[in-house]
């Protein structure tokens, strides 16, 4: 698992682990059930505190991201996590509020960087898979 | 059960109060940062601890000892790197590991060695002929081969460049990690306390003006902006407020009370309070200065 931890983001590290960490969950990049590394061991790879560690998985754990087994170790919770749709959607929301604000910047309406959006996604080399949402026929590739 | 107390300590240089009426608890077990400019104290009071000072005024233990008392049985326990680096320049690495160890009964050379591999440092050389990098790493060796209770730094990363202070940051985690030790260190740069330290205090004009668990000053610390809608007619108030710049309709606040309370109070003013954020410990810390 490799987090990159920056003292100098204004986000407290706590919060940049279980932020990275929610990440490679709703990615994929951790599967369900994978096992993450031990705090100490991760204290010493990010070089923080292992309790600064401890706290973003005692705080994932809550969050029911993952599980701890007494005496194993900590895991990703099986099965479909609850938050994944919603975590998913806040990742994307915050990587859209900067894009908004340059497109503003520019000059560049709404309508005008929606059809970037559709032109860049024709362009990528994966098909896309079907909208669970809103699953109508001429989504499909 | 806690490694430092120190209560009420006064010292005077001549005319200058280093330390004025410090307090300061260090418990067990964790990592303690201990920031400020330079000139706030900070020396002084590790001075004190390692028994290199007696207290003019207060009172100060180590390991429950008084360290001027008995410095012989409080240094055993303490490893320490100090801010000015003074090793015999003609010593080899191997001897002045002998050296030092002459000193400590519970001195693990095979630690020691294993420290000096994984610094790569070669140890048929002499101090003279290594950088100044280098002349870290082996003073970090001698502080942490007798496995001390306590590790005492100050201002371990002033003048170093990225890569050794990694290494002594590292050696600090280390620490605490593999052996629930207590590490005290004193540094000026706030990010660094912020990335490795559990708690925090924070030192000026000779006196701790706040100590507590990192994680505590983040979570009742907020810093935001407030909208108003139209230019209040002074600055703005609000419960817990340690600083607030700004002009016109735009300021940011910072505040120490829970922020729901500090919503209310910001509604009942008229104005919006907008992006609340966690501060950084630079942004607390001169906030509380200037308070």
């Amino acid at each position: 698992m490799q987090l990159h931890i920056s003292p100098k983001d204004g986000v407290p590290i706590y919060r940049q682990i279980m932020r990275q960490v929610k990440y490679l969950v709703t990615s994929g990049g951790l599967l369900p059930g994978e096992q993450l590394p031990p705090v100490r061991k991760l204290a010493q790879q990010l070089v923080v505190n292992p309790n600064t560690v401890a706290r973003a998985y005692r705080e994932l754990e809550t969050l029911g991201v993952l599980v701890s087994r007494r005496g194993a170790g900590v895991f990703v919770a099986d099965g479909v996590n609850p938050l994944a749709r919603h975590e998913q959607r806040k990742i994307l929301a915050e990587r859209l509020d900067q894009l908004l604000s340059e497109a503003r910047q520019m000059q560049i309406g709404l309508e005008e960087l929606i059809e970037l959006a559709r032109e860049r996604d024709a362009l990528l080399p994966n098909p896309r898979l079907p909208d669970p949402k809103n699953q109508t026929p001429q989504d499909e590739p | 059960m806690s490694v430092i107390q120190i209560e009420q300590l006064s010292r005077r240089f001549g005319a200058k109060a280093a330390l004025d009426g410090a307090d300061l608890t260090v418990p067990r077990g964790v990592v303690f940062g201990l920031m400020g400019e330079n000139g706030a104290g900070k020396t002084t009071l590790i001075r004190h601890v390692l028994g290199l000072y007696r207290a003019q005024e207060g009172r100060v233990r180590v390991f429950d000892q008084d360290p001027v008392a008995d410095p012989a049985a409080v240094l055993a326990r303490i490893g320490y790197l100090a801010e000015e680096r003074s090793l015999p320049q003609w010593m080899t690495v191997d001897q002045i590991l002998a050296y030092t160890r002459a000193f400590y009964p519970a001195w693990d050379q095979a630690f020691a060695l294993e420290l000096c591999e994984t610094f790569e440092l070669d140890r048929k050389r002499t101090l003279k002929a290594m950088s100044k990098g280098q002349n870290v790493r082996v003073a970090l060796v001698l502080a942490l081969a007798h496995r001390p209770e306590l590790l005492l730094l100050d201002e371990p990363s002033s003048g170093l460049d990225p890569v050794v202070r990694r290494d002594i940051l590292q050696a600090v985690i280390r620490t605490v990690a593999e052996e629930g030790r207590t590490v005290l260190f004193s540094s000026h740069l706030l990010d660094e306390v912020e990335q490795v330290a559990d708690h925090v205090a924070m030192i000026d004009q000779g006196q701790v003006i706040l100590s507590e668990p990192i994680d505590r000053i983040q979570d009742e610390h907020h810093v935001f902006q407030l909208i108003f809608d139209a230019p209040p007619s002074q600055a703005p108030q609000l419960p817990g407020m340690l600083s607030c710049d700004g002009d016109g309709r735009h300021w940011t606040a910072l505040c120490c009370r829970p922020l729901e309370e500090l919503r209310r109070a910001t509604t009942e003013m008229g104005a919006r309070l907008v992006d609340p954020r966690v501060p950084s410990l630079e942004q607390v810390f001169f906030a509380r200065r200037g308070a």
